[in-house]
């Protein structure tokens, strides 16, 4: 028994020692649950940006950095929280790329992150509530919270003029966040809303929620939903009792099957969606496109930039710790410094390692204000002709 | 004016919905009743059955579009019902001669036959799953309207529009026939009266020579055509899903008990009654009170009873009301 033992620490130990130059940053996303679909180019797109550090080999003395994948499922936090959790105590990861949902990734930071202070970067979760969370300086996102979006989708109303509007929402923390930002900055520009009501995702029919609606009435309908669930069915109930005639949506309904499935009667439909442009954001397309990623999938940008931040608030930490992750992050990320873009993870080491400054600019034009949150640009559209057409960027 | 304004928003969003889902929850109460009159058991998979029926309506569409055949304007799946019938009475046939043959024979209590229907709802749960995945699927071609609310508003001039769709009048109308159909059968012909006769009193339809088995293999038949037409009038008026037809287990038999078990006419009215209530008591009815009552006595709020999160809960309300005080139904079917 005694040698087993002095057996098993001898080769933890040569473990420990082999793996010293090898730091774990962990990738928890949705890879399957509602939001599967886009979830492996979020995955593959904080992998490049990994890559990219370790290729140019100038990371703290030639460290790598490893990443590991963990299942958020989106939607079931106790599920969530045991991925954390195994990344974390077995697997021992410095930092966290994730997570997706708001939900999901409310659990995991204060059931996992914060007692075990580990940092963490979301590149999608947008409920404002996660704004006040008790985070202890941990909880960084590389997207903006919906409390902007709402005040963006109320400055849009303003300008066209809309006095009155029904509001339904999905029934999750994302729904209600955004509905409650839109809600509070609408009659606070002293529009009227008529009803605000929740629906539940999966059904089959959702006529008595489009009765209720159309019953309290309004000039249009805003429906914070997702494209292919609730959202998506609600308007369809809609057009078919012709309660509403115009829509105003949230980012979850922005999708090209919306308009393929709904046709005709969605012209004249508006909304908003988070949007980056400029060089960066250039520079990013390209690069994902050689390596087989698609840039404009929704946040693969975002993710890039959260696991390149994590990575140069390591390196500007001068040490793979995950307190040098959660000191350093906004100072990379924010000016003063040389701005640095997509592709040019090697030149901010290089930088970093030389004592000089950098202000991470990435493929999404990162700025983290507040509590280290993208303060986010949201391009607002309108359906002509079965087509999303730019109106303006916010 | 105001007094058509107010009746074409209550047809429109009240008499025209809850007309089409009653009708489709009296054709899936009809097959719970007539399980339970004749074969004396809850059958705990009607509704994966459903899904299984419409899937296999679904499969036979998919093949009529990419051979070209349509109907239109009416949707193709109309052509495709007879075969996802026949795919169903297999189905059931099949589990009947595995399964429920086995605990007749042992004449297994009912309770007992129930948690194996429970068995048999979760192989047909996978299966519906294995075959054509969980996801949504729209089957729907053909023409959508037959009156479009915005046409309705600028042919009569009124404010409110009216809306009916292709598959509510198909729903309503193959619901009338199917109903006609089964009661010309069970009232008029041999085998039709046979099953009465068999679920009035067993062993006395023995007795007279009525072959059982025959019975249970004509009722599962009749079972699967209904389970198929209602699910599939279902999935093209609303969409398909396997796990909305799970659900809709609760209000079916809500209706089957409502209206008492084992009465074909209970289940029809008992379909309606849950219909009405779930859609009658989640509406808002602020905008029909506005245009009825004088200015003086418009209400304020949105006079909606109770909040449409909690459409489903209706259907136990009046569950739980009937079998508190009429246990037996609003038709005298047997006591649950």
């Amino acid at each position: 028994m005694k040698k087993l033992l002095l057996a098993t620490a001898a080769t933890a130990l040569t473990a420990g020692a082999v793996s010293a130059d090898e730091v774990k940053v962990g990738i928890i996303l949705g890879f399957t649950g509602p939001i599967e679909s886009i979830t492996p180019m979020m995955g593959g797109a904080a992998e490049l940006a990994l890559k990219e550090v370790n290729d140019s080999g100038k990371f703290l003395n030639g460290d790598t950095l490893v990443p590991v994948r963990a299942d958020s499922t989106c939607v079931d936090a106790a599920a969530a929280t045991a991925a954390a959790e195994r990344l974390i105590t077995s697997d021992g990861v410095v930092a966290i790329m994730g997570a997706d949902c708001s939900g999901v990734t409310g659990a995991i930071l204060s059931n996992v992150a914060v007692p075990n202070g580990v940092p963490m970067v979301s590149p999608s979760a947008t409920s404002p509530a996660l704004s006040s969370a008790e985070d202890n300086g941990l909880f960084f996102r590389t997207a903006p919270s919906d409390a902007r979006q709402g005040e963006v989708l109320a400055e849009i109303l303003k300008d066209k003029g809309v006095g009155e509007i029904a509001v339904t929402y999905t029934n999750n923390d994302y729904g209600k966040g955004l509905a409650d930002a839109f809600v509070a900055a609408f009659e606070g520009n002293g529009g009227k809303v008529t009803l605000t009501a929740p629906h539940e995702d999966g059904k089959a029919d959702y006529s008595a929620e489009i009765g209720a609606l159309a019953s309290a009435g309004g000039d249009l309908l805003a429906v914070f939903g997702y494209t292919d669930q609730g959202g998506k069915g609600i308007i369809q109930a809609s057009i078919d009792t012709g309660a509403f005639d115009t829509y105003l949506m949230g980012d979850g309904m922005y999708g090209d099957s919306l308009l393929a499935d709904l046709g005709a009667d969605m012209e004249g439909t508006f909304g908003t969606v988070p949007w980056a442009q400029g060089e960066g954001t250039e520079i990013f397309t390209k690069l994902a496109a050689d390596n087989d990623l698609n840039a404009e999938s929704s946040y693969t940008r975002e993710s890039y930039d959260a696991a390149a931040l994590i990575a140069l608030a390591m390196a500007a930490g001068g040490e793979a710790s995950s307190a040098a992750v959660a000191a350093n992050l906004l100072n990379v990320a924010n000016a003063p410094g040389e701005p640095i873009m997509p592709g040019e993870l090697g030149k901010a080491l290089e930088i970093l390692a030389g004592g000089g400054e950098i202000d991470y600019v990435g493929a999404t034009g990162v700025e983290l204000i507040g509590p280290g949150e993208a303060a986010g640009s949201y391009r607002h559209y309108e359906v002509k002709a079965s087509k999303f057409e730019t109106v303006e960027y916010k | 004016m105001d007094f058509l304004n107010a009746l074409v928003a209550l047809s429109n969003f009240v008499l025209i919905p809850a007309m089409t889902y009653g009708s489709q929850l009296a054709l899936g109460a009809l097959g719970v009743t007539l399980v339970y009159g004749i074969l004396r058991f809850s059958n705990f998979a009607h509704g994966d059955t459903m899904a299984f029926g419409t899937m296999s309506v679904i499969l036979f569409t998919w093949l009529f579009q990419s051979m070209g055949i349509s109907l239109h304007p009416l949707p193709t799946a109309l052509l495709a019902i007879p075969f996802g019938i026949a795919a169903t009475a297999l189905l059931m046939l099949g589990t009947d001669r595995v399964v429920y043959r086995f605990y007749r024979a042992q004449k297994a209590k009912p309770v007992i036959v129930v948690m194996v229907s429970l068995g048999v709802m979760f192989i047909y749960n996978g299966l519906t799953r294995f075959i054509l995945g969980a996801e949504e699927q729209r089957f729907m071609d053909g023409e959508r309207f037959i009156i479009r609310a915005r046409e309705f508003k600028e042919m009569t001039g009124l404010r409110e529009g009216l809306a009916f769709k292709t598959t509510q009048g198909l729903t309503i109308l193959t619901a009338v026939v199917v109903v006609i159909v089964l009661f010309w059968f069970l009232n008029k012909t041999r085998t039709g009266k046979s099953m009465r006769a068999f679920s009035d009193n067993e062993d006395l339809a023995l007795l007279s020579g009525i072959n059982p088995e025959r019975v249970v293999m004509v009722t599962w038949i009749i079972v699967a055509a209904l389970v198929t037409i209602a699910g599939t009038l279902y999935g093209l008026d609303k969409s398909y899903k396997p796990f909305t037809y799970f659900q809709l287990l609760l209000p079916i038999f809500a209706a089957a008990i409502v209206g008492g078990l084992g009465s074909p006419v209970g289940a029809i009215a008992g379909g309606f009654v849950i219909a009405f209530s779930e859609v009658a008591v989640t509406y808002a009815w602020k905008k029909v009170l506005v245009y009825l009552l004088p200015e003086s006595l418009e209400p304020e709020g949105l006079v909606q009873l109770l909040a449409t999160e909690y459409k489903f809960a209706v259907s136990f309300m009046i569950l739980v009301i009937v079998l508190l005080i009429k246990p037996t139904g609003i038709f005298k079917g047997k006591s649950v």
